[in-house]
């Protein structure tokens, strides 16, 4: 509370402006119709007003034009009352209860402020008015007035309109380009004609969704997040929840899709390459940790699919900041041939929970209370493997692996390429039948029954993919005859539970070109 | 009026998207009377000026059964599907 409010200018009931500060000590209530305390006090400001309006400016301020009326016709009220209905006087001069009375009688502004009607507190400010402006008291019958009432919540602080009061105060955090759609426009179409869109409805981001959006995360909106490929243009917190807000987010997911907008705008990931590539690839988003549960995330069934918000909206958003900061549109930046659903959204959290396993962040050096996103620039997926037959560990891990040999082409092997394997929780049982089965197990195992002479990646009559013709005449028998697995190292297969509990069939995502010259796998942490 | 936040980086105005100009009078020219007062007669006078100075432009007529509502879509698809360039009469 500071002793100078702002000035403003209202009009009273006869459409008169009415500017503050007048030059003249000032008495200001601001009240509400429907709140049984201002019409208990609007009374006495009628009685200050005869007493003292020829010395000060007695007035109420109401908080609707329609109540303003009515107060006037049921009290008989003949002091100025004011139309605050925007609530930016009331916004402005930052209280919570109405009736708030403010006396203004000092050289530098506000002597005492009183919310809500205590008796004894009233007849102590009337006695000091009287006395500030050398005046005889008032002639209030105190003791008809109880002791106490409650005021009312000041109707500025109502959420949607305190959203859009904050969005356009003159230190409103809101620094992006407002755009002002005309009413004949449908809002909907016009955001599909800009562009904003990845081809589906998208939420119109208005300043007071933009406000809501911004109180899911501590962190500053014009802090930077990255820099976004292609057009290596900087998003700032404010417009990774502006685009939060198009996707279709809650608050609370606005910290896991800044987390993974890090994740992708690294050299490492190379969203550039992910973007233009003609072969189709987009990131694959893996959430692990305790917010999992606190934003309500499907681990289980249909976890890759659609159904739920969480899952569904966190990968669009990041596709949507990539789109609309970095202009990675199909037919500019982006070149894909067919391209995926995955660039309208994918992500899913891992359920730990089910998982005999370390959790995936675990595994990648996060410790288990942390909440990490992991990004997978990955080219096709979510593909099924299915095996409702086997009963021995071995044979449901000979069964991923043969899953896992079709990523590219089947013939072609020894590939330095990630893939990520979402291992379904009945597989899981099987594996785990007969005691623990490692990851590095598993892994070994792919790429046992993945290995093939290398003969058989040699160029032929079925296929020309491969190694070519020429390359193969140089080659020794031994060379030829040795095994190949469909892995150049079982690191590139990453492994992670998810799904429901009923049904035998696991997933695979099969990767883009891994390493230096493509896209590597990159986990940020989530700070909430 | 409904005011939003631009998304985008905001490198390029935000604009009205409005179908390329093609800078040239040829092929099929439609003229589309959106069917409010005299705006027939606009379009008579700019049939005849066209026929003159561009004898090998097929002129075409097409008229909105009314000003007060968008433009049928089957119409909008006959114009598209016959014509080169269109000029709309907009108003009286």
């Amino acid at each position: 509370m500071t002793a100078e409010k702002p000035a403003f200018t209202l009009t009273d009931l006869d459409g008169g402006a009415r500017r503050y500060p007048t030059g003249r000590p000032a008495l200001l209530c601001f009240v509400k119709e429907d709140c049984h305390t201002c019409n208990l006090v609007a009374p006495i400001l009628q009685a200050f007003h005869e007493a003292w309006g020829g010395d000060a400016d007695i007035w109420m301020v109401g908080q609707s034009a329609d109540g303003n009326a009515i107060l006037k016709d049921r009290h008989g009220l003949t002091l100025p009352i004011l139309d605050d209905s925007a609530c930016k006087v009331s916004f402005a001069w930052d209280f919570e209860i109405v009736p708030a009375v403010h006396w203004m009688g000092g050289e530098r502004g506000l002597v005492d402020r009183l919310e809500g009607f205590v008796r004894a507190e009233w007849q102590d400010l009337a006695a000091r008015i009287a006395a500030d402006l050398d005046r005889p008291a008032a002639p209030v019958d105190w003791a008809d007035y109880p002791d106490w009432r409650p005021g009312c919540g000041s109707k500025h602080l109502d959420p949607d309109i305190h959203d859009r009061l904050q969005a356009d105060a003159d230190d409103s955090p809101i620094r992006a380009r407002r755009i002002e759609v005309a009413s004949a426009d449908d809002i909907a179409e016009f955001m599909f004609d800009q562009g904003f869109s990845d081809g589906l409805p998208v939420v119109p981001p208005t300043p007071e969704r933009v406000m809501r959006m911004l109180a899911g995360t501590a962190r500053h909106p014009q802090d930077v997040v990255a820099v976004v490929p292609p057009n290596m243009a900087p998003a700032t917190v404010e417009k990774v929840a502006i685009n939060a807000v198009l996707a279709g987010c809650r608050p609370e997911y606005l910290p896991v899709v800044i987390a993974a907008l890090e994740a992708v705008c690294t050299d490492e990931f190379n969203m550039h390459g992910v973007t233009a590539t003609t072969m189709g690839a987009s990131p694959v988003l893996v959430v692990n940790g305790p917010i999992r549960q606190r934003i309500g995330m499907n681990m289980k069934l249909a976890a890759l699919g659609n159904g739920n918000r969480a899952n569904a909206t966190i990968g669009r958003a990041l596709r949507l900041v990539i789109r609309n900061v970095g202009g990675a549109r199909p037919g500019g930046v982006d070149r894909s041939t067919l391209s995926s659903p995955m660039k309208f959204t994918m992500c899913f959290p891992e359920w730990e929970e089910g998982s005999p396993w370390e959790p995936l962040h675990v595994e990648r050096g996060f410790a288990i209370e942390d909440s990490v996103v992991t990004a997978f620039a990955m080219t096709s997926g979510p593909v099924q493997i299915v095996d409702q037959e086997s009963r021995q560990p071995d044979q449901i891990a000979g069964t991923l692996g043969l899953g896992l040999e079709g990523m590219f082409l089947s013939k072609i092997h020894r590939m330095p390429v990630d893939a990520l394997l979402v291992v379904c929780p009945e597989h899981v049982n099987t594996l785990m039948s007969e005691g623990p089965y490692a990851k590095a197990r598993l892994r070994e195992r792919i790429q046992a029954v993945t290995a093939r002479p290398v003969r058989e990646m040699v160029a032929n009559e079925i296929s020309g993919a491969g190694i070519p013709l020429a390359s193969a005449a140089k080659m020794t028998e031994a060379q030829l005859a040795s095994p190949a697995p469909k892995f150049a190292d079982p690191k590139h297969i990453h492994i992670v539970v998810a799904g429901s509990e009923a049904g035998k069939f696991s997933a695979a995502f099969h990767g883009w070109v891994t390493g230096a010259a493509g896209s590597a796998v990159v986990s940020r942490k989530i700070e909430c | 009026m409904t005011t939003i936040l631009d998304p985008t980086d905001e490198r390029t105005p935000v604009v009205r998207q409005i179908t390329p100009r093609t800078g040239k009078i040829a092929g099929v020219v439609g003229l589309l009377d959106i069917s409010k007062p005299r705006g027939s007669v606009l379009l008579d006078e700019l049939q005849l000026l066209l026929a003159a100075r561009y004898p090998d432009v097929e002129l075409r007529r097409y008229a909105k059964p009314t000003f007060a509502k968008p433009c049928p879509s089957d119409l909008r698809a006959k114009i598209k599907d016959e014509c080169d360039v269109l000029v709309e009469a907009l108003a009286d």
